[in-house]
């Protein structure tokens, strides 16, 4: 243990304790405790010559908080009873410090997120450096867990239940400015030398510092459970949380209940409580599954799916063709990102739309106070709205987004490639058909590569970048440093039909026609689709994408499968639907309604498909239902593992939740089989498969790793 | 047909002192009785779809002890839908009011299974929540002649000339009783821990108890209804007993019984409810009685109530082989050990609630558990439970082994 807390007084008895843990960053693990312990001794020996505390830190970060990979070993048992043990020593430390009699200050020279700015609770008074390198919150709920080192007690005792509830309950990270603003801290300070002598000279202005709860006749500020405007906020949390995590994560609830009791009780024995229900969530599947998307969502992020030994590119001309939903989309996060944009379209006046679509979305971030206006003027002139091929001239990148034929994007990749920069790249934003395909029109397959955006893409957070046949490392850095500069989560997969998502994505589509199909109530169908935390039911997303497109991309799949002589489409119940709705002029929502009619208001079910399978007769277990709308997203993605389409599983996990809705608390589709228990899972899905067919017969891979007693990591 | 009210089991949670900061005052007035209710499911892997109600006492039904926690905890403890829960409120009677009712439920034969008894969170909700119809209306406290309890107990001392140090000297036997049961493992078997979510212990036993208490370090304590007698209830009072020239306020914190948390729970049924869960009934309700005297002396009703549920029983005193009465005050049990000259050695052999508390609407239910545990310990036959309630009331209960 090479860390220290280092310890220096002043000619005027202030100590300044700056953290340098042995890690990267300070982190609440068993050194800190350490560390922490002898603080505190040094503190109370020399207490009569001591004049104040300022707590700072030597990394660029003030405190990183929790420690993660740590708390995702605890299980039930010894090792939760010992965290738990370790739990209230931390706090009780926290104490010591806030009780010391002295005045102590959380000078905040970095990040202070969860346990971090926890320790900056138990000071007296928070000054924060004014830098984008700074920030405060509180983001324990985004990890399936409460603040347990004191967050929930001392905030709600600081700012009241109103105001502690959104920091709380959304986990938000907020600058110092806006940390300000909330009260979560007291002042800024412009630089490092500004920060200590404000800490310096507020210890010297409040010798006799104490914080209020410690203060007889405390009261919470807006009051507690008597006041009934209090009473009501916390009785509407529950139904609030519930709307919009239908039940299925822990976090946000226990933290109201938390917050109920830290109302209820004095603050030493709410503290108590609030390490009791931190302890009851560090175990749960949730937190574990949202910690392990936390951890792989910074490996994918940190480049685990990126060729090594490629040097880092930028990408400064960006060619978009095709101005439709998808092209306008991927110019606006282009442009926002400092990219200079052609968007190119057959005419000038649909490539103008194109950029139109910029200009409002500019807008409305100008109204909402989010931009400036002369920085949105920046933003929308670095779009060059052309039909002209010329202007494509010297692009370090192209991206096709036109509509999903090979011939006509294998005539366009013949026209327009030799407008590339020498060293320029090709980006296909299929969905769905084989780059290796794709890129045999290139003279340089070296340089195609498939990136697949999500829509709309403004929005979405997820790319998938899809690596050919003869994609080149050098190629799919490139493209794997263009996400990343738009700010765009990238995931890598092999080449393949449908790739991952969109393969994935169809089985939930597919699941919710085949059950229409064997005469289930299509209400307990979407229902159950929203049950299992799904963002809408299946036939509601399938009038999204639209019956029109569902067939459509069947036929160019059969279309495809003539061409590469291949079997590889087969029927499907979501076709059969599909065909059968666009028949009856029901072709999707955008096509004036699909299952759905969309009036005026709530969009409410097409009455006639009552008549087309729905039998009353026909009650399936609603587990049975709810876990055939979930495993048929794993079972595919299973499939997609054993093909070699993904390389990791991170890539699997991040691309299910951030790109096709699959229900975060499960960490994606295989992190969920970790938690289940993956023979539990495969013995389910062999029950499923009896009943329900051999779509849900376990794969290999799954067999492997349950006779091996192997998770999914 | 048979249609005698069986007591199956009894438990009960430990009590700790019902101050915020203390052990129990982390666990929610529902969570402490649903954690009990669960432990008795647990402990005979109970079909609760069998019971049919669950009659709980609570005196402060207010706030997140309000509602009809009884059915909230019901729910919570993840018992059968079907399972109906009550709160009920006869001051410190309630507990016991909810064990008799629950007897006369299975007695009627309209009932099968019952559980009974009472909670009270005295930490989180504390005395004097729920407000009065009786001492906060001002005519009415005058009408009626209005003291608080504290007052009456006092009363009670003056009337009958006790003395301090006798006071003292009982609330030291209370302690050392208490204590001596707790360590000898006397309340094991029915004082179920109380846990937490995860399943760690809060608290495994009384902790209340204040072993080694002795009368001189009673004699500092400072009596704790002085000056709300000085205030003008020693005047009121006197004007009902005329026959009395000065109250002394002779009862403190340390002769009084303790506030506190804490949780019962009587498993009350029929022959045949007993038959269906393959449980062996402990003991039979044999007899219950309510009664009130008069309300400004409040804390005299356990003699009266004694007398009339012996009576209803066809029994004498002498058929009472030990008796658990509420030490609410300590003037109160010496009262009544007056009035009904049952030995001390059949009265509170494993202390009171001056030692181990007085959690209000559950104290009735704890005292039936200890009575039977105790008449099980010493193989003895019949036992007695009573309580002094507010408004003049007594309560008694008459439980026999068999």
């Amino acid at each position: 243990m090479s860390g220290l807390f280092n310890y220096e007084k002043d000619a005027d008895g202030i100590v300044t304790v700056t953290m340098d843990m042995s890690g990267p960053v300070n982190a609440m693990n068993d050194e800190y405790v350490a560390l922490m312990a002898e603080t505190l001794a040094c503190l109370q020996a020399e207490a009569d010559s001591v004049s104040g505390v300022i707590i700072t830190s030597a990394k660029k970060t003030f405190f990183a908080g929790g420690d993660i990979k740590s708390m995702l070993q605890v299980e039930k048992g010894e090792s939760e009873r010992a965290m738990f043990a370790m739990n209230l020593q931390i706090k009780q430390q926290l104490r010591q410090l806030e009780q010391l009699g002295k005045p102590v200050v959380a000078a905040i020279n970095g990040a202070a997120l969860g346990g971090g700015y926890e320790i900056c609770l138990a000071c007296h008074h928070r000054i924060a450096l004014d830098s984008p390198a700074v920030q405060i919150g509180l983001p324990e709920v985004t990890l399936g867990l409460l603040p347990g080192g004191g967050g929930v007690v001392r905030l709600v005792s600081k700012l009241g239940v109103e105001k502690a509830l959104m920091p709380l309950l959304e986990g938000a990270r907020f600058k110092a400015a806006k940390a300000l603003e909330e009260n979560l801290i007291e002042e800024l300070a412009a630089d490092a030398d500004d920060l200590i002598a404000k800490a310096k000279a507020w210890i010297k202005a409040n010798p006799a510092a104490c914080n209020p709860w410690d203060v007889k006749g405390f009261k919470i500020p807006g009051g507690d459970y008597r006041n009934p405007k209090v009473a009501q906020m916390i009785q509407a949390g529950n139904p609030m949380m519930f709307k919009k995590s239908r039940g299925l994560v822990p976090a946000p609830l226990k933290i109201l209940d938390v917050i109920n009791s830290a109302i209820h009780v004095d603050f030493d024995t709410a503290l108590d409580i609030e390490s009791r229900v931190f302890t009851s969530l560090v175990t749960t599947a949730q937190a574990k599954n949202l910690m392990t998307f936390f951890l792989q969502m910074n490996q994918i992020d940190g480049g685990v799916s990126r060729p090594q030994g490629v040097e880092k590119s930028k990408v400064k001309k960006v060619g978009i063709l095709g101005a439709g939903m998808m092209g306008q989309g991927i110019a606006y996060v282009s442009a926002m990102a400092g990219i200079d944009v052609v968007l190119k379209d057959i005419s000038q006046e649909a490539a103008d739309k194109g950029k139109a679509y910029t200009g409002q979305l500019l807008q409305k971030r100008v109204q909402k106070g989010r931009m400036q206006p002369e920085a949105a003027e920046a933003v929308l002139a670095r779009i060059c709205a052309t039909a002209d091929a010329n202007d494509l001239q010297g692009c370090d990148l192209i991206i096709e987004a036109v509509f999903e034929n090979v011939d006509l994007k294998h005539q366009i990749n013949t026209e327009l490639e030799p407008q590339l920069a020498a060293h320029g790249f090709w980006g296909s934003n299929t969905s769905t058909l084989p780059i290796t395909l794709l890129a045999e029109s290139s003279s340089k397959p070296e340089n195609f590569i498939g990136i697949h955006f999500f829509s709309p893409v403004d929005k979405m957070p997820l790319v998938e970048i899809i690596v050919g046949a003869a994609t080149s490392a050098e190629t799919l850095a490139r493209a794997f440093d263009y996400t990343k500069q738009i700010k765009k989560t990238p995931i890598v997969v092999n080449d393949s039909r449908g790739f991952f998502t969109s393969r994935v994505f169809a089985t939930y589509l597919d699941e919710g026609a085949l059950l229409i199909e064997e005469g289930v109530d299509p209400v307990v169908i979407e229902n159950l689709g929203k049950a299992i935390g799904m963002p809408v039911g299946p036939l509601a997303v399938q009038d999204e994408v639209s019956q029109q497109l569902t067939v459509k991309a069947n036929e160019a799949n059969f279309d495809l499968d003539r061409r590469l002589d291949q079997a590889h489409t087969k029927d499907n119940a979501a076709y059969r639907l599909a065909k059968r709705m666009v028949a009856e002029g029901r072709a999707g929502r955008f096509h004036g309604g699909g299952y759905y009619e969309y009036g005026a208001g709530e969009k409410t079910l097409w009455p006639d498909i009552y008549s087309w399978y729905f039998n009353s007769d026909v009650s399936l277990p609603i587990d049975d239902i709810k876990d055939r709308l979930l495993f048929r997203q794993v079972v595919e993605s299973l499939r997609c593992f054993d093909e070699g389409v993904m390389n990791t599983v991170a890539d699997a996990n991040i691309g299910s939740i951030m790109g096709i809705g699959f229900p975060p608390h499960t960490g994606g589709v295989f992190q969920f089989i970790n938690t289940y228990g993956v023979q539990a899972f495969t013995d389910r899905l062999q029950a499923l498969a009896e009943r329900y067919g051999e779509r849900f017969v376990p794969p290999n891979i799954l067999l492997d790793k349950a006779a091996n007693n192997e998770l999914f990591m | 047909m048979n249609n005698s009210a069986y007591i199956y089991e009894a438990v009960r949670t430990p009590r700790s002192k019902g101050k915020l900061g203390a052990a129990l005052s982390r666990v929610k007035p529902v969570d402490l009785l649903a954690g009990l209710l669960e432990g008795l499911r647990s402990r005979h892997d109970l079909d609760t779809s069998l019971v049919d109600d669950v009659v709980m006492g609570c005196v402060m039904p207010v706030g997140e002890q309000g509602g009809c926690i009884t059915k909230t905890a019901v729910m919570k403890a993840g018992w059968a839908n079907s399972v109906a829960g009550v709160q009920l409120d006869r001051f410190c009677a309630s507990g016991l009011e909810a064990v008799n009712i629950a007897a006369m439920k299975i007695a009627s034969g309209w009932e099968d299974l019952v559980v009974a008894g009472g909670v009270e969170s005295m930490s989180r909700i504390p005395m004097g929540s729920q407000g009065s119809a009786w001492g906060e209306d001002p005519q009415i406290a005058f009408d009626t002649g209005f003291v608080p309890q504290g007052i009456s107990a006092d009363l009670i001392a003056a009337v009958e000339g006790y003395s301090r140090l006798q006071l003292d000297e009982f609330a030291v036997r209370s302690q050392s009783y208490a204590a001596a049961a707790r360590d000898a493992g006397y309340f094991s078997r029915s004082v179920l821990p109380v846990t937490d979510v995860n399943g760690i212990e809060i608290l495994t036993q009384d902790d209340f108890i204040k072993p080694g208490t002795t009368v001189e370090a009673l004699s500092g304590l400072k009596p704790s209804f002085q000056m709300m007698g000085e205030l003008g209830f020693d005047d009121i009072a006197i004007s009902r007993y005329p026959q009395i020239s000065k109250v002394e306020h002779v009862h403190h914190a340390g002769n009084s019984s303790g506030v506190v948390d804490g949780a019962s729970a009587v498993l009350v049924g029929s022959e045949s409810a007993g038959q269906k869960l393959g449980l062996r009934p402990r003991a039979r309700v044999v007899a219950t009685a309510v009664t009130s005297t008069e309300p400004t002396i409040m804390l005299t009703g356990p003699g009266p109530a004694t007398f009339k549920v012996l009576a209803k029983a066809g029994l004498g005193v002498a058929d009472i082989d030990l008796v658990e009465v509420n030490e609410a005050f300590a003037s109160v049990v010496l009262r009544f050990q007056k009035e009904t000259q049952i030995p001390w050695g059949k009265i509170n052999v494993n202390g009171g609630a001056i030692a181990m508390g007085h959690p209000l609407g559950a104290t009735g239910g704890m005292l039936v558990g200890t009575l039977l545990d105790e008449l099980e310990r010493r193989d003895l036959k019949r036992g007695l439970v009573t309580l002094c309630v507010g408004g003049g009331m007594g309560i008694a209960t008459i439980i026999e082994r068999v």
